[in-house]
């Protein structure tokens, strides 16, 4: 009896098992042991050379590391811009104010809009000679000419505006996440604490956030993960690696595998990338247990 | 003495601010948006030189040139196609699976699910090749059955993920009662959980139906017959090696957006309902 | 109201269920085959990236099916980084189709050939007393041509065909050279000259040069058709076989080149985050004085701008010891798979479709250059002017030996900084140089 239970609990799982076996265990496989050998994606034999590429990631490589560290940047921005913007905004939303839903919905329009077009409208907004140069004129207007920059162009503003950007695509969904948090605070916890005399500051610091560590926590992983794979408007914004200033992982694994042709390398870049991957998330999930 | 009036020209006050600064960042949203469409009403040579949002001439005629040079009625039920498809599997087989990791015990549940959960954060480069030579041996390869399939695993994790801390947090009452009246564990899935999970599925389904919609470098290297691609694969075929047609690109790319935003809006009441009782909680 | 929320949700996913199947079951029976011919027809299946040239080449395909019956498909995938990768996941597959191009270095090509997937076609061009091969500008088919005793090990003879034929020239604005001051029939030919004009471009308000610097490979173009015309080809090959370091003063003189088009202003703001079609939309609008671009950019700059008044000029030599190089050669080629399951077909239609006919109608079209001397066509002004300068051209696919991609991407990554002002020319020669010597290391541990 016990044995049909526990036979009937795998056939829940099968389907998913199945299919994550065939369509990710083994390609991870063939990758993995591909990050131990010279090859270049076309020529029949392939050349084992051990823990050589690992050691040349690790140590040799330069570009690898620039390319994490800035990717890092981007993350850090995206986890305090992005995410402190959702966050407000997910508040201001969460009062009875009118256009609730219009909001709702033109907040989302950014993260459904095609990283192609974010690249090239952004680009157009900001650049001067290939665009329209809104947002220097903008400065200029408001008295802030001295603010007016190449800010795309200019290698020490570079990597900062296309996390901006990259801010910009992706507030939506932690918006949307925050704001459904919000709704599960009980109205008796603030109505309570108004009773006792505190004012909104003091709900929103002692309520608010409180109850909101798990959501944030949950925002926080996805935003790592998302951010710290970004490449595409990277593309659209500064045409590539800037002379390695926006330079990032995914891009370095690109130019391994197309450029020079070395496809054992960008495996093992890879698994390299999907190590760290995991031992921030790691940190953050740890960091948020705490806290809750 | 603070008085009434104060009161209340304080509280239009602050709601003035706040939407203030909601305006503001509606605009920025919007603005993309508006140049995107603003484009694609332009033609070739005006669209860098004009840089209005309001074209002088309306081409409304770019949009049917483009469905009918990109090609787009099969692609776009193509992709519908694929969407409804994979959107449809994930739902099944993830929830059936984080159901199972949530309120069923095995042997080796938790292993399972960590490895779930670390193939999130592990990306595959190359692995398209892989998928390829995987496909082709399994004479899948060109066929919509091997790309959905794809298409599946690439977001079983995340949903899994979703999935199951929302089932989590269920209260196990209602379970409990369904057991009762002699539910197998199947029904109490189809009968009890799966409706409870409304929200959480909004999100997954909205999570996925972008992922698949946006989807074209496995559907290019899998598909051989034009007959079989999404509609990204016809959009980038207007991103040429030599020559871009930029407005034609920008019509592709707003008719593209325009489903997912149906998507968003019929899923989205339901996803603010209460998608946190779990899903995202812990 | 459980009860009935259960019952409209189960209402909606059993409609999911079945539309799921049924699609899955219609989807699984169309899957099986996708040929598009009827049994004992013969079809040849080509695999491309230009999207320009699809309706141009799909004509061409049903003339041919009028003249002998055999059925031509034009696949097109792009954009290009997407089409390399299903070319190579094919290959790996055992299933290119029967015609398709490589967008890659030569010695990816060898690669290629090595692994058995391109067919030697060398008896087909030599036939006949080398009828085909001799239809074609040697420069254009040397860049399919794999010499005797070559450095990659493959063996001698042609593996591929041009379609069209392309150079890489630098463009100018006849209007905006007007502008300030120059004459807009005589361009600048010395270096000199071309620099003198930045500050008067700068202090006009306009951009002087742009070029899709961002892409690695168009730095690597002008700064090789550079070293040759200061140091001759002999001396870069050298280089390229690890003989001459590139600490040597003629490459630190290449590399100040691009220190001093910066310093005078003649270079445009921000053109090394400008991919080539940015470029081409500027020039093409008139913001900038000169571009450095391919013969394709004719039709782009067409499409854009048909007012658009330009002409075609080499980039200004620095020095008079050597001439002045561009890359040049085939544009586009196409090879055969060697497993094609209709070889003798396909390599007839591909006769036929670089015979004098089909290229002066494809060169109409698609306002390129086409690989075939024989064609009579009128070639429209600008394109007239690329085509002229044919005799200077040279391709890295026809040299016998190949830099490293470490060193080239070391090399133009190099060059980036020194535009951006963050390394000098001594910097950049001696780091690229560290690379080198790091990857003969490594290749002779190898050998």
């Amino acid at each position: 009896m016990k044995i049909k239970s526990v036979l009937e609990n795998y056939l829940f799982i099968l389907p998913a098992v199945t299919i994550f076996l065939i369509f990710y265990i083994i390609p991870f496989i063939w990758v993995f042991q591909l990050g131990f050998y010279d090859w270049n994606g076309i020529d029949l034999s392939k050349s084992f050379v051990g823990v050589a590429n690992f050691k040349e990631v690790l140590v040799q490589d330069p570009s690898w590391w620039q390319s994490v560290l800035n990717a890092g940047y981007i993350t850090i921005i995206a986890l305090i811009f992005q995410n402190i913007l959702a966050f407000l905004l997910a508040v201001a939303c969460d009062r009875e104010i009118r256009l609730k839903n219009f909001y709702r919905l033109v907040f989302f329009i950014p993260p459904v809009l095609s990283e192609i077009v974010v690249g090239m409208a952004w680009k157009f907004i900001i650049n001067d000679i290939d665009g329209a140069n809104i947002v220097n004129r903008m400065f200029i207007s408001m008295g802030l000419s001295q603010w007016a920059h190449n800010w795309l162009s200019d290698p020490k503003t570079a990597l900062t505006t296309v996390a901006l950007v990259h801010c910009w695509k992706g507030f939506g969904w932690g918006f949307l996440i925050f704001l459904a948090g919000l709704q599960t605070i009980p109205k008796e916890l603030y109505e309570a604490a108004r009773v006792d005399g505190a004012n909104a500051w003091h709900s929103f610091k002692h309520i608010t956030i409180p109850m909101m560590v798990p959501v944030i926590a949950l925002v926080g992983i996805l935003t790592i993960l998302g951010s710290m794979q970004a490449f595409v408007l990277i593309m659209g914004l500064v045409g590539g690696e800037f002379a390695g200033h926006t330079s990032v992982p995914v891009l370095r694994i690109l130019a391994s595998m197309q450029g020079s042709s070395r496809f054992g390398y960008a495996c093992t870049q890879g698994i390299v990338f999907g190590v760290i991957l995991m031992m921030v998330s790691f940190i953050q999930y740890r960091f948020s247990k705490k806290r809750a | 003495m603070k008085t009434q009036v104060y009161y209340q020209a304080k509280k239009i006050g602050i709601n003035a601010l706040i939407h203030a600064f909601l305006i503001s960042v509606v605009i920025t949203c919007l603005y993309p948006l508006l140049w995107m469409v603003a484009s694609s009403l332009k033609t070739q040579d005006t669209i860098f030189k004009d840089i209005s949002l309001i074209p002088k001439e309306f081409h409304w005629e770019n949009y049917p040139r483009a469905w009918q040079e990109g090609g787009f009625g099969r692609y776009f039920l193509n992709s519908i196609f694929y969407t409804i498809s994979v959107v449809t599997g994930i739902v099944l087989v993830s929830s059936l699976a984080a159901y199972a990791f949530s309120r069923l015990s095995f042997p080796g549940k938790n292993f399972i699910f960590y490895i779930f959960i670390a193939a999130m954060m592990i990306p595959l480069p190359g692995s398209f090749v892989a998928l390829y030579v995987l496909l082709n041996k399994l004479h899948l390869r060109n066929t919509e059955v091997g790309y959905i399939l794809c298409m599946i695993n690439v977001g079983l994790s995340t949903s899994i993920f979703l999935l199951k801390t929302f089932f989590d947090k269920l209260p196990h009452e209602l379970e409990d009662a369904a057991r009762i009246d002699g539910c197998s564990k199947f029904g109490i899935w189809w009968h009890v959980a799966l409706p409870l999970a409304k929200p959480v599925l909004a999100v997954v389904i909205v999570f996925n139906t972008l992922n698949v919609w946006n989807e074209y470098v496995l559907a290019l290297i899998i598909f051989d017959s034009r007959a079989k691609m999404p509609l990204q694969v016809a959009i980038n075929r207007f991103w040429g090696e030599f020559a871009t047609n930029y407005p034609l690109l920008m019509a592709g790319l707003t008719i593209t957006a325009l489903p997912i935003i149906i998507v968003y809006l019929l899923m989205q009441k339901y996803i603010v309902k209460g998608v946190t009782q779990g899903a995202v909680v812990g | 109201m459980q009860a009935a929320a259960s019952w409209g949700g189960k209402r909606i996913l059993g409609l999911l269920v079945f539309v799921f199947i049924a699609f899955i079951a219609g989807g699984c029976s169309s899957g099986i085959s996708d040929t598009r011919k009827a049994p004992g027809e013969q079809l040849v299946t080509v695999w491309h990236w230009m999207t320009d040239r699809q309706a141009g080449l799909e004509e061409l395909g049903k003339r041919y099916t009028e003249k002998t019956g055999v059925k031509v498909n034009f696949e097109l995938y792009a954009p290009s980084d997407a089409y390399t990768q299903k070319v190579r996941a094919a290959a790996h597959g055992q299933n290119l189709p029967d015609i398709f191009g490589i967008l890659a270095e030569k010695r990816d090509f060898a690669s290629f050939i090595k692994a058995g997937h391109v067919a030697d076609l060398t008896s087909y061009v030599d036939a006949d007393g080398g009828k085909w091969r001799e239809r074609f500008f040697p420069k254009a088919l040397a860049v399919n041509e794999f010499l005797p005793s070559n450095s990659f090990g493959v063996k001698a003879g042609i593996y591929g065909v041009p379609i069209d034929v392309s150079t890489i020239q630098m463009v100018f604005n006849k209007d905006l050279l007007k502008q300030i001051g120059g004459n807009p029939e005589k361009p600048p030919v010395t270096f000199d000259e071309f620099l003198a004009l930045g500050p008067k471009i700068k202090g006009a308000g306009l951009q002087g040069l742009v070029s899709g610097w961002a892409e690695i490979w168009m730095i690597d173009c002008l700064a090789n058709n550079y070293a040759f015309n200061i140091m001759g080809k002999d001396k870069v090959m050298s280089t390229l076989r690890g003989e001459v370091p590139y600490t040597d003063p003629d490459w630190i003189r290449v590399f100040g080149l691009f220190k001093k088009m910066q310093d005078s202003g003649i270079l445009a703001n921000g053109i090394v985050t400008m991919i080539n079609k940015t470029s081409e939309q500027l020039f093409a609008n008139g913001k900038a004085v000169f571009a450095f671009n391919g013969s394709w950019g004719v039709n782009v700059y067409k499409n854009m701008n048909p007012n658009l008044n330009y002409g075609v000029m080499l980039p200004p030599k620095a020095s008079e010891k050597y001439p002045m190089a561009v890359w040049g050669g085939a544009g586009s080629s196409f090879l055969v798979s060697e497993r094609s399951k209709n070889k003798e077909e396909t390599i007839k239609f591909l006769e036929w479709l670089t015979d004098r006919d089909q290229q002066a109608y494809l060169s109409e079209v698609t306002n390129n250059l086409p690989a075939n001397k024989e064609c009579l066509t009128v070639i429209p002004g600008p394109l007239a002017q690329f085509a002229d300068d044919m005799d200077f051209t040279t391709h890295p696919n026809t040299w016998d030996v190949s830099e490293f991609p470490a060193v080239t991407e070391a090399f133009n990554k190099g060059i980036q900084r020194i535009i951006l002002g963050e390394k000098t020319p001594e910097q950049i020669g001696r780091e690229v140089q560290e690379v080198k010597e790091r990857e003969l290391a490594k290749n002779n541990k190898q050998q």
